[in-house]
């Protein structure tokens, strides 16, 4: 359909337009999109960068690099950045914003101009933090307290750096929310929706509900600096375990921020590599709303050896337990797609079942966190660092790769060089289990997380992590050159290279302005591969459309 | 075995048993997951583009199963977890008190005898024992490994946990919440004594380490002290500024004091120093050193002295 | 706020009812969320009220509940003027939504006005947000508070701008309706507020 449609009109690629305003001041949803993907690869490069430096440092148990005092500095860094400039905004800002409007079928987003003040906004915080690095905090990504009330470094700056980040998070997550509910083309009904949407559906209702938590936690901490107030100061009547639970409010919800939308790209990957329908949509569509509701409710467990009271200790485990079913099922989900498939191992395809790898091992570790007595042995180990890298990096990052490697000829419009891109997968593979693998051992032998030194009897195992960070670092730096020279080098990228049946794929690589000619008709759902749809044998991919 | 610490307290085994049941579950998923993940990817890969595939998008009874199964599974670990965890937090009626303090980056241990002890924790095998906890600054966390048990210590309020250690020896004791600047240095020992060693050491006289060093050379006990004392996490003996000034080539340095006075770093000056901290203190440094009075003996402090004597 | 974006610059421009129907889930949302920052500080209130009832007993009378409740009529009546000005707007009453939305503002800059004087009174009595955690709270409360009450009145000074240049009719007057809902949620605040921290302490 698009394609006879095209030929009538006048085609005009979003990317057409060059100039900075015509970035700077653009209210296209895909512009945005790549405004906020420069940005956050910027900070995830900056942070991975400074992560190097900190196992450099680990490489041997003495101080011999830096300081113990830049040490904390860095970790702080690598925390903050990582969390608050890269990976909440991350795939849901970037990847949202391209694709939202384009695979349910709308010009753009409900409020366009809404959606480049976010940016803005988000550009502030980016601006502020890069002052804050001047005079760096040292208090770890969590700010706990009294350590952060009384630590004579900057704390304001940075925690009010990421106060502004926070309006950016909520107002994306407003305009998505909205978007979904009244921008979808007729036809395009909730159960018809790609898994994609309501993963971001699910994180935006999550961004809205715990953000201004955080928000107001933060303004406290720095009233505490700034007033004098006291509220998490137990010399002035106040509670440090108070500015814990608020802080966990907003940050376990924000977990799930960061990787329910990496889930909803592994949902959209799996089956069009694999060419079947998605296995139990209904099942993966409402874990997410299932996840992004329990994940209020779990808080605590990052609090277990905090000083809460055990009744207090054995709910939040018991809960905890229950946000790891709808999470089995999904992974189950995605296995049971791959049946009877006709499997293309596509560089993107690799990402998604790495990630499926990756995050299962993620999550099983998790059960060790969840079971209290467990936990209390391995809270604060490295065991908890791994962990919640394997989510992190094994889960949404891999997830983010994979969606950079799956829209890519959609975005821009040209292809990368395959070959290359599966090399780099696979030493970011290696390379991230190379270094995250051994701090398990590392975590149930004892090893405390934010040491600058440790003892020498961890050292084996500490340098075998530095090296498998090198990997993982060259891993990254050849992907970043692969896909950078294929933007300019690469050859042009038809309009559906890979048979999908979603809608972004039924525009023009890259899509025109205001992404359809007029607004599709939804007649099917997204998933309908497979011998039922006879047409799609064809690879033409008009299944989703009239 | 050996993934595991040593097993040195009475719960130490009954977490154990946890982590080795999740461990097992664990590895049952996640070797099927992946086996079954990789089986898939080889069997089903794309020969022609034009293959055929079925249209398979859910199956109840499997999507019943694999909700049911697991929910049973992580209901049972989440009993034996409780179960656990409320035998670590019911300390024993008959468990010894012992009072320690948290701070940066100090241990301080006080025991119902009036004995104090600093970075080493003393205890007697077999006898269970509560510690008493609270923090001077900002949080900490008291981290036995080979114990298998952990609290975070808070500042103005009181946290407890108990253990029976059950094998003689030293172990190694962590501060595992984020603290500042020396908080990888805040180490500590416990040594567990044999119930005769323990009383041997309750009442006062020095027992393993102390009787063995007060023979070494002076300055071999100063960089003992210095180590075990936690002087290292604040005073480097390099050219590196920690916390505290350098102990390198202290001996003879002038300087700048706080107050703006000046002095002369001599035997005397070192030993006010180490007990009566606060009184000089460095320009461009807080006055945030604990003192030593009563918990180094006039020979350790003669050690240490000649110990940094030797730091040229 | 997000309701002026209603007409973007796209060629395929929503229609009037799905534009304000978008604008109205939106601005529901925004209040929402603000309701939830609110409510970190509503939680500690309720935390060290339980810890500490003497201190919350004691120190609330140094609160001046006169001014207390001149300030919730003052802010009530301008909830009810704003009602008006959006009612007369639906009927395309331009001039009569201006002077109602001039009352409003009026009203809310007479508040800033009272809160000028409570506050200054407390500093000449050296009671500061580190006195105790109840005046902590007291002037986070009011003072998050007030600086809503400044928003809305710049929010309202554009709308009344706008609406003199006859932007606004019967048909279309989103802004106004949504600087209404917002002006709302300031006065809905204030009347949680002014009980927990004026009367029952």
């Amino acid at each position: 359909m698009a394609d006879s449609t095209i030929a009538a009109n006048a085609y005009i690629p979003f990317l057409e337009k060059k100039g900075i305003w015509s970035w700077l001041l653009t209210t296209d949803h895909k512009r945005i999109g790549i405004l906020y993907l420069v940005s956050i690869s910027i900070f995830f490069l900056i942070a991975g960068v400074i992560a190097l430096l900190m196992r450099f440092e680990l490489l041997t148990h003495n101080a011999d690099f830096v300081s113990p005092h830049t040490y904390n500095v860095l970790f702080t860094l690598h925390g903050s950045v990582m969390v608050f400039f890269f990976i909440v905004p991350g795939l849901a800002a970037s990847f949202g914003n391209f694709l939202i409007p384009l695979m349910i079928g709308a010009p753009d987003v409900a409020f366009p101009k809404l959606n480049l003040g976010s940016y803005w906004i988000y550009l502030l915080g980016t601006l502020i933090l890069l002052i804050a690095l001047l005079q760096p905090a040292d208090t770890g990504w969590t700010f706990y307290t009294p350590y952060s009330a009384t630590t004579g470094t900057d704390v304001i700056l940075m925690t009010f750096g990421v106060f502004v980040l926070g309006f950016s998070s909520i107002l994306t997550g407003l305009n998505f929310i909205v978007t979904i509910h009244k921008m979808r083309a007729p036809g395009m009904t909730w159960h018809r929706l790609p898994l994609f949407i309501w993963a971001s559906y699910a994180t935006a209702v999550l961004q809205l509900l715990a953000t201004p938590v955080v928000g107001i936690t933060l303004l406290l901490l720095i009233a505490e600096r700034t007033l004098g107030i006291g509220f998490f100061d137990p010399a002035k009547g106040g509670d440090p375990v108070l500015f814990q639970n608020f802080f966990w409010f907003y940050s376990h919800p924000a977990v799930y921020i960061m990787i329910i939308p990496a889930m909803g790209v592994i949902s959209e990957i799996i089956p069009v590599f694999a060419r079947k329908p998605i296995f139990g949509y209904r099942a993966i569509a409402y874990s997410s709303l299932g996840i992004a509701f329990i994940s209020f409710l779990v808080w605590a467990h990052h609090m277990f050896t905090s000083g809460i009271s055990e009744l207090a200790a054995t709910i939040f485990s018991f809960l905890t337990f229950l946000v790891a079913i709808p999470t089995a099922i999904k992974v189950f989900n995605w296995v049971a797609t791959l049946y009877k498939g006709s499997i293309q191992l596509h560089s993107a395809m690799l990402y998604a079942l790495g990630f499926v790898f990756l995050f299962t091992i993620g999550g099983l570790t998790g059960l060790f966190l969840g079971a209290l007595a467990a936990d209390i042995h391995l809270h604060d180990t490295y065991f908890v660092v791994a962990h919640m890298h394997y989510v992190m990096i094994g889960g949404t990052v891999m997830g983010f790769f994979g969606a950079l490697h799956f829209w890519y000829p959609k975005w821009f419009g040209r292809m990368f060089n395959e070959s290359v891109a599966k090399l780099s997968w696979f030493l970011v593979f290696v390379g991230f289990n190379v270094t995250f693998f051994p701090q398990f051992f590392l975590g149930v032998q004892g090893m405390p997380r934010r040491y600058a030194t440790y003892p020498e009897e961890f050292e084996p195992l500490m340098s075998l992590s530095t090296f498998g960070s090198w990997i993982l670092g060259l891993g990254i730096l050849i992907m970043l050159i692969n896909l950078i020279s294929g933007l300019f080098k690469g050859e042009k990228a038809s309009q559906n290279p890979y048979g999908s049946l979603s809608l972004e794929w039924q525009v023009p690589s890259p899509p025109p302005l205001e992404n359809f000619d007029k607004i599709p008709q939804v007649t099917e759902w997204t998933y309908g591969y497979g011998k039922k749809q006879v047409p799609v044998q064809t690879g033409q991919g008009s299944g989703g459309l009239s | 075995m050996t993934w595991l610490p040593d097993v040195a307290s009475n719960l130490a085994g009954k977490v154990d048993g946890l982590l080795w049941i999740i461990t097992i579950i664990s590895l049952f998923f996640f070797v099927l997951i992946s086996v079954v993940l990789v089986y898939f990817s080889v069997k089903y890969r794309r020969k022609r583009d034009d293959e055929e595939t079925p249209y398979i998008t859910g199956n109840g009874t499997l999507e019943f199963i694999w909700t049911v199964i697991p929910s049973v599974l992580l209901i049972l670990l989440f009993v034996y977890g409780f179960v656990v965890y409320k035998e670590m937090r019911t300390a024993p009626k008959d468990a010894v008190d012992v009072t320690v303090i948290g701070k940066q980056w100090l241990w301080t241990f006080e025991y119902y005898n009036g004995k104090k002890t600093l970075n080493e924790l003393y205890v007697r095998q077999n006898r269970p024992v509560r510690m008493v906890m609270r923090a001077d600054d900002v949080l900490h966390s008291f981290f036995i490994p080979d114990f298998r048990v952990k609290q975070d210590i808070l500042p103005g309020r009181y946290t407890q946990l108990w253990f029976t250690p059950t094998k003689v020896g030293t172990f190694d004791l962590y501060c595992a919440e984020y603290c500042g600047a020396g908080h990888s240095a805040m180490l500590g020992k416990v040594r567990v004594l044999s119930p005769e060693a323990y009383d041997i050491w309750e009442k006062g006289m020095s027992v393993d380490g102390q009787a063995v060093a007060s023979t070494l050379p002076p300055a071999e006990l100063g960089e003992n002290v210095y180590k075990e004392k936690g002087c290292n996490a604040c005073h480097s003996i390099d050219d590196s500024v920690l916390i505290g000034p350098s102990l390198k080539g202290l001996v003879g340095r002038a300087g700048e004091l706080g107050d703006g006075s000046s002095y002369i770093a001599d035997e005397n000056y070192i030993r006010r120093s180490i007990v009566e901290p606060q009184g000089d203190v460095v320009k461009g440094f807080q006055p945030v050193m604990p003192s030593f009075k009563g918990i180094l003996s006039d020979q350790e402090i003669d050690a240490l002295i000649a110990y940094i004597k030797t730091l040229e | 706020m997000e309701q002026a974006n209603v007409e973007h610059s796209h060629g395929l421009h929503m229609d009037p009812d799905t534009a304000y129907s978008v604008s109205k889930l939106g601005m529901w949302l925004f209040l929402g969320t603000e309701i939830i920052l609110f409510g970190g500080l509503f939680a500690a209130y309720a935390i060290f009220r339980a810890k500490y009832p003497e201190m919350f007993m004691e120190q609330h009378l140094e609160l001046n509940r006169e001014m207390g409740a001149i300030n919730t009529c003052v802010l009530i009546f301008s909830s009810l003027t704003m009602a008006i000005a959006v009612t007369a707007i639906q009927k395309s009453k331009q001039r009569l939504t201006s002077i109602f939305l001039g009352i409003t503002i009026l009203c809310g800059l007479a508040f800033g006005v009272v809160k000028y004087f409570e506050y200054g009174a407390k500093f000449s009595h050296h009671i500061y947000p580190d006195t105790s955690i109840f005046f902590s709270l007291y002037f986070l409360m009011t003072g998050l508070h007030m600086l809503h009450v400044f928003i809305g009145i710049v929010l309202l000074a554009v709308i009344l701008a706008l609406n003199m240049k006859g932007k606004f009719n019967a048909s279309y007057n989103t802004p106004v309706e949504m600087g209404g809902l917002y002006w709302h949620l300031v006065d809905l605040i204030w009347i949680y507020l002014f009980p927990l921290l004026y009367l029952i302490g």
